[in-house]
């Protein structure tokens, strides 16, 4: 069991104008995490994937909903979450296409899920009916790499 | 909070090279997406797109190029990428872009590529 654990919450209405600010959210807290620069813009990528799914698909492009993205930070992983109350679509049931099959289609959209899939450890979906969509995805901290425990433990040892 | 983007074209010989600067995300790809589609509507085919001072990009940027990249090569060009930071790079390089578009470290490269064509024909 982690013996620390931190957690942020950001909730922004559904509309792609905020895509950067939370961006900016993800990198601060993967900065402060001790996550290489490399790493935590990867991180803000995948994320950014994810809350577009959720204006897009979820939302339909509706700005007049909420995207709520809570991060817990540990010494192992960091957490993120996506969480939504719009129409649930499983993006870990989609079937992940090579690009030049997407290409011949026309269809950018498989193409976050594969980013997404490509940056985290795991990635999993959760529908609680009624009340809520939640795409979790966990980064597993890298040992004695860049964003290794040691560069994140809290300096009171 | 809207971060930067922005768009500037202009020729390059015969080629048309369109910069763009800053994020291109979910936010920002439609203007990508209008610049382009109407360079081939205009019936310019042969496109450098200068990514010198791209900060940033997403699927929906990546999408753009994508979608119209069979329609520029049917026309007799292409749709080239140049100048790329390694940051953005690498995120091509994920989804397995530089086996299937033409990468170019500079512009000038980039145009030199359909020069090189022209002069076989």
């Amino acid at each position: 069991m982690a013996s620390y654990e931190r957690t942020f919450c950001l909730q922004v209405p559904s509309s792609t104008e905020n895509l950067a600010l939370i961006r900016e959210f993800v990198a601060a807290i993967g900065e402060q995490a001790g996550f290489s620069e490399n790493e935590t813009a990867r991180l803000a990528l995948a994320v950014d994937e994810a809350c577009t799914n959720v204006i897009e698909h979820a939302y339909e492009n509706e700005a007049t909903h909420e995207v709520t993205v809570r991060v817990t930070v540990d010494e192992d992983e960091i957490v993120f979450e996506v969480i939504d109350r719009g129409k649930g679509f499983d993006p870990t049931q989609a079937p992940v296409l090579p690009v030049e099959e997407l290409i011949r289609q026309r269809r950018s959209g498989g193409l976050g899920l594969r980013l997404i899939r490509s940056i985290m450890d795991d990635v999993q979906y959760r529908i609680v009916p009624g009340e809520k969509n939640e795409l979790k995805m966990i980064k597993k901290r890298r040992a004695g790499g860049a964003g290794g425990a040691d560069a994140a433990r809290p300096a009171q040892g | 909070m809207t971060r930067s983007f922005s768009i500037e074209t202009k020729n390059h010989g015969p080629v048309r090279v369109i910069a763009i600067r800053g994020y291109l995300d979910a936010h920002t790809a439609p203007q990508f997406e209008n610049v382009v589609a109407e360079e081939l509507r205009a019936g310019r085919c042969r496109l450098v797109v200068d990514c010198t001072d791209l900060d940033y990009i997403s699927s929906a940027g990546l999408g753009v190029f994508m979608t119209f990249i069979d329609e520029a090569r049917q026309a007799g060009g292409d749709i080239k990428l140049a100048a790329i930071q390694p940051k953005v790079y690498q995120i091509f390089d994920v989804l397995g872009f530089p086996a299937l578009f033409d990468i170019q470290p500079s512009v000038e490269q980039a145009v030199a590529r359909f020069d090189g064509a022209a002069e076989k024909d």
